[in-house]
């Protein structure tokens, strides 16, 4: 290769990482800025009803419209995805530092790991929105049932893959030899395995934040999740159900949609942030 | 004078035995050749010999030492150097893990810096088995041993790369075991051949 070709190439990567970069950091903006509206909006003022403007259609004063209680479907929307990524937010938590403690364990001896890969299994095995009921009646339902459900529920694919990724690392002949070449295996936890897990933990996280908030508006949609008074999506858009074959399209349209944009966002930054942490796969 | 020892060694995948009752021995200052059918288990035994594969039966030994911990002073460098590399390090962080040689070595090896800041996919095979062979000359290394090193370079490569590393293994006094198919190649590097079938049952 050339020094200009070099060059050139260098260039082209700075160019993609940074075009990356900003696609990121965008999207995380919007994100960040939906769920602190939240804190800025009078939620009083939004959720009583006002009869004056009723079941009006989408206008520039009401951008998404207004309910049968006059209510600002705008508002209502941005609440709701405020809470689907408080929800979200906390569930992966939970369910990074279970996939963690797992996928760590696993790498113990052979019999911890079949341990583990029997519990994955098994709440792999259960339909997720029946485990997600499950739990959340076992934690006694509501607000704080909820998120114990979606958050107890959601580590197992990060776990399946952390366990995995160690396992493959671990058998690795590069590993054997920093054995041979006298690294401790705390050195070899720190520099060998530690940088190739860590950009699968963050990816994971992020890519938990959709299947997280899915599920909690699908329960809530069900009857399942938030209590009704709570102006989550799911719940929004079970209500709305009931106004559509009235013609008001714009009460599940606009919350629906709204919230496959945030499920969208949380795919574009996981897979960006993906590309940036692992130049390998960026470059292929 | 430091002295490699294979005594009674034995081992199988599962229930397929491959080595059976092997027995060798070699010095610091020999450069053998081992010879012997494909899939008559010379990889096997470079393993062995360089705890890359630990539950065998025997003794594997450095005047009279067996290996636990720290550095070991049998390395092997392998077929494939992409495996024995982690494909997200810089190939500087790969050649540090074991140590860093001064320039004249660099030279000799014909390795060049800018090589430092790539991965490991963005060099050649023969460029990575260069750093692959660099890596085992370590001064604490005391025997070298070889799986077919060179099979997948061009002849002239192939000339250059033995030739340092034999100038290397020479002046550092290190003992070297070079496994290959190419009887021809053997002949001119190697001091005396073995065949496999010869030091096991
Ligand atoms: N990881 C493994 N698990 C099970 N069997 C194996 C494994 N590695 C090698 N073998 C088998 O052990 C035997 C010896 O293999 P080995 O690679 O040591 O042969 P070799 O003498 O190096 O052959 P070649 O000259 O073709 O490189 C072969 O029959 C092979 O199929
Ligand atoms: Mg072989």
């Amino acid at each position: 290769m050339t020094k200009t070709e070099e060059n050139k190439q260098g260039f082209l990567n700075l160019n993609l990482r940074t075009k990356t970069l900003l696609v990121t950091v965008i999207a995380l903006i919007i994100l960040v800025s939906v769920f602190l509206s939240n804190f800025l909006i009078d939620h009083q003022a939004v959720l009583t009803s006002n009869f004056y403007n009723i079941n009006q259609a989408p206008s520039f004063e009401h951008l998404f419209g207004t309910d049968w209680m006059g209510r600002d479907m705008f508002m209502r929307t941005l609440l709701g995805l405020g809470i689907s990524i408080g929800v979200g937010a906390f569930a992966s938590v939970i369910s990074t530092v279970v996939a963690i403690l797992l996928g760590v364990f696993s790498s113990v001896n052979t019999l911890v790991d079949e341990v583990v890969t029997a519990i994955i299994d098994l709440f792999g095995s259960i339909p997720h929105i029946l485990l997600i009921i499950l739990v959340s009646l076992a934690f006694g339902g509501g607000y704080y049932g909820v998120i114990m459900a979606v958050g107890l529920t959601h580590w197992t694919p990060l776990a399946r893959v952390l366990r995995a990724e160690i396992k493959k690392i671990n058998t690795s002949e590069y590993i054997k030899l920093s054995n041979e070449f006298g690294k401790s295996k705390l050195w070899i936890a720190k520099k060998h395995i530690f940088p190739l897990i860590i950009s699968q933990i963050i990816v994971g996280v992020i890519l938990m934040f959709p299947h997280a908030i899915m599920h909690e508006a699908s329960i809530s949609f069900l009857g399942f999740g938030l209590p009704a008074h709570e102006p989550a999506i799911g719940i929004i858009l079970a209500e709305s159900m009931k106004y559509l074959s009235m013609g008001y399209w714009w009460l599940a349209f606009y919350p629906g949609l709204s919230l496959l944009l945030l499920v969208l966002l949380f795919d574009l930054i996981g897979e960006n942030v993906h590309r940036l942490l692992d130049p390998q796969s960026a470059q292929e | 004078m430091d002295t490699l020892k294979a005594e009674n060694v034995n081992f199988g995948y599962g229930s397929h035995q491959i080595l059976k009752n092997l027995n060798f021995e070699m010095n610091n200052n020999q450069v053998i050749g081992l010879f012997g059918d494909s899939g008559s288990g010379k990889s096997t035994l470079c393993k062995v010999l360089t705890g890359f594969i630990n539950d065998y039966e025997g003794n594997i030994t450095v005047n009279g030492q067996k290996h636990k911990g720290g550095y070991n002073p049998i390395q092997l460098i392998y077929q494939h150097p992409e495996k024995v590399m982690n494909p997200r390090w810089k190939m500087k962080d790969v050649l540090e893990e074991s140590w860093m040689p001064d320039d004249s070595l660099l030279d000799e090896f014909g390795i060049k810096r800018e090589w430092f800041g790539r991965y490991p996919s963005e060099l050649s095979g023969g460029e990575l088995q260069r750093f692959s062979i660099l890596r085992s000359l370590n001064p604490k290394t005391k025997f070298i041993i070889a799986d077919e090193i060179s099979t997948m370079l061009d002849a002239v490569t192939q000339v250059q790369i033995w030739e340092s590393l034999l100038t290397v293994a020479r002046k550092n006094e290190v003992g070297v075991l070079v496994v290959s198919h190419d009887k021809n190649l053997l002949n001119r590097i190697c001091d005396d051949i073995v065949y496999l079938a010869d030091i096991t049952d």
